[in-house]
């Protein structure tokens, strides 16, 4: 028991929830940006698979790290884009057309990996990024480990959560972004085009989405196989609806949820008779309870899933 | 341009429609075959040959179109009525680990037609609660159930590798980690002698007719066929909303658990992590290409047994990737997605 709660006062740990949360944390800022204009993105699987297998490919073939991301980033927004003419323009169900793309996009990273790296019994690496020790600052007791010795992607994530709150709520963009996900028909007669700020707001957000999924085999880990994203978007999809669309909840969403994955994955050392898989279920059950937790209270945009054609009331 | 959307729908476009769309999809997998390296019309060629060239190949199609057929009914139920049971693969794999269970010691003596009802049965009983969850959930919070059928997925296959280490592991297995096997006794018999047909097959077209008796011949049928519609229109005209969704997830589940029962019972005998190549996903295409009609899933589940049976030949004799299957599959059901749209509308310039 003691030895339980000892785990809290390590850095390492706190380090660590930062780092699980990075993927995250893009996740949720691309899902919750592509909701804000009323479009619900299950694709966020199959990019977060895709990009990280496009980051991973990037670096393999000789790209650096950072032009992996962007690569990823770019792949990311290809595919939003397919989604975005999908619902948007043909206005389709925006649910099965995000799992058809889902299905389409991890089984395209799938075949594309497959083509290009000949698997042998283990899989090839890349070399990672780093953390980066921000000078002084990273000398602090405590702090300097779990805040100022992170990789650069997660400086990335923490500065994309600002810059998305600030954008939605201070900027005439952001004000035209809320509006397209709440009322279209006004966009539409304040003379700005509902479909063109949609488009643009899928594909920003299956960027971000991508950069979460290329985290994971450019920093969290150093190579790429099948299954790697394990959920993760549709965690994202749920940690959406937990912050309540709000990017600054969407923030501290990923990170209370990545302290517990963090937490049970020690804790599995701890406490050796509780089969392991308990612990590995943890995340999947918390998000769950976390969606009946905020249900009552949750504030929907109000267009979300509603498909708007221009001409048609 | 514009759309429009037709005044009427041609029976003949309904037909060709997803015959189009699958076209469409092998012309883009086309492409990717190309750069592997190897001439598409050969490769296809070859896939055709692995799915349907023998005697053989054409009972391990249909074998693995058994499940498929399930879960695409599953899926087709569901959609109609538009809840989005997005867990099959959940339902599947819990169906088969009580099917293990159950079959293992518990019914010997009974006669073997009901033990073997009965493991059917709990098979469907564990599919429908594992969906009745969800539905729940979202007729008492409002919460989207794709969200929490996708993460009970994830969830159920935990359990099952929890299961099957723990209480059901099967102590002859040299320490793998599979579940008790099905007494050999409640095994389905060889449809195809030396084959691994299984009766199976026949429960799975047996389910399809059921259904689709169901949904067109029934007043269930209709109330779901409405609520997937117009909710609103439904609900004023006396239909209650909450008992026909619950109906419906109960179907539905049970469907994709009775897969999951008649894969272990006519295929492996017991029950893996490693079970299912799918089958819960893939039974969502299935219904899709078969515009969710009870009928159309049986074809459409050959067309996508034949596919990963054909290209797992294909990939051995070609070299190509035989992730080639998924992205067909996917591929299709995008294209049928977008068949289905320009069979309701048409462009006007």
């Amino acid at each position: 028991m003691i030895e339980a709660l000892e785990i809290l006062t390590n850095a390492s740990l706190w380090s660590a929830v930062l780092r699980i949360a990075t993927p995250l944390i893009f996740g949720v800022l691309g899902a919750l940006l592509c909701e804000r204009v009323g479009v619900l993105n299950l694709a966020i699987e199959g990019i977060m698979t895709m990009g990280a297998m496009i980051g991973w490919l990037s670096v393999y073939l000789g790209a650096d790290l950072w032009t992996g991301l962007a690569i990823a980033a770019i792949s990311g927004g290809i595919i939003g884009l397919l989604h975005a003419f999908l619902t948007v323009q043909l206005s389709l169900s925006q649910h099965v057309s995000g799992l058809g793309i889902t299905l389409f996009a991890s089984s395209l990273a799938y075949f594309i990996y497959r083509l290009v790296v000949n698997v042998g019994s283990l899989p090839p690496t890349i070399e990672p990024f780093q953390p980066i020790e921000i000078p002084v600052l990273s000398e602090l007791p405590f702090v300097g480990e779990v805040f100022f010795s992170q990789m650069g992607p997660t400086y990335l994530a923490i500065f994309c959560v600002l810059l998305m709150a600030y954008i939605l709520r201070r900027t005439p963009l952001g004000l035209a972004i809320r509006m397209t996900g709440e009322n279209p028909h006004a966009v539409d007669a304040q003379g700005l085009n509902p479909i063109v700020i949609r488009v643009f707001a899928i594909v920003v957000g299956s960027a971000l989405m991508a950069l979460g999924g290329s985290f994971l085999t450019t920093a969290a880990f150093n190579s790429f196989f099948p299954e790697m994203v394990q959920g993760r978007g549709w965690i994202c999809i749920a940690l959406v609806i937990f912050a309540s669309w709000q990017p600054g909840k969407a923030f501290f969403g990923a990170i209370l949820f990545s302290f517990f994955d963090a937490y049970q994955l020690r804790l599995q050392h701890v406490v050796e008779d509780v089969p392991y898989q308990l612990f590995l279920m943890a995340p999947y059950v918390l998000s769950i309870l976390a969606l009946i937790l905020v249900s009552r209270r949750s504030k929907v945009p109000e267009a979300l899933m509603e498909p708007y054609r221009r001409g048609e009331r | 341009m514009r759309l429009e959307r037709r005044a009427y729908v041609s029976t003949k476009l309904v037909i060709v429609a997803p015959i189009l769309a699958i076209l469409a999809s092998l012309s883009l997998s086309g492409i990717l075959i190309i750069l592997a390296g190897v001439n598409p019309f050969i490769a296809y060629f070859e896939i055709v040959k692995g799915a349907f060239g023998s005697k053989l190949a054409i009972t391990e199609t249909l074998t693995r179109a058994s499940p498929l057929i399930l879960t695409g009914l599953a899926a087709a139920v569901a959609f109609r009525a538009r809840l989005w049971n997005i867990g099959g693969e959940g339902q599947f794999y819990i169906g088969a680990l009580v099917a293990a269970a159950v079959g293992n010691n518990l019914l010997l003596g009974l006669p073997v037609i009901i033990s073997m009802t009965l493991i059917m049965l709990s098979a469907m009983i564990a599919g429908a609660v594992l969906l009745a969850g969800p539905a729940l959930l979202r007729l008492r919070f409002g919460i989207d159930e794709v969200v929490t059928t996708l993460l009970l997925n994830f969830i159920i296959i935990l359990f099952v590798g929890l299961m099957i280490e723990g209480p059901l592991k099967d102590p002859f297995a040299f320490g793998w980690p599979q579940s008790v096997p099905v007494d050999r006794s409640l095994r389905f018999a060889d449809l195809v002698p030396s084959s691994r047909l299984h009766n199976g097959f026949l429960i799975s077209i047996f389910a399809a007719f059921s259904i689709w008796i169901v949904v067109t011949r029934t007043v269930f049928g209709l109330k779901a066929r409405a609520t997937g519609f117009t909710p609103q229109a439904a609900a004023f005209s006396g239909i209650s909303l909450s008992k026909t969704i619950m109906g419906v997830a109960l179907i539905s589940g049970a469907l994709a658990g009775l897969a999951g029962a008649i894969e272990v019972m006519g295929v492996t005998g017991y029950v893996t992590t490693t079970l299912s190549p799918g089958f819960g996903y893939a039974g969502i295409v299935v219904a899709m290409l078969a515009a969710l009609h009870p009928g159309g899933v049986i074809a459409s589940a050959i067309f996508i047994a034949s596919i990963f049976v054909g290209a797992d030949a294909m990939s051995r004799a070609t070299g190509v990737p035989s992730f080639i299957a998924d992205v067909i599959m996917s591929l299709s059901l995008l294209t049928m997605l977008i068949a289905i749209f320009f069979t309701n509308y048409r462009i006007r310039r």
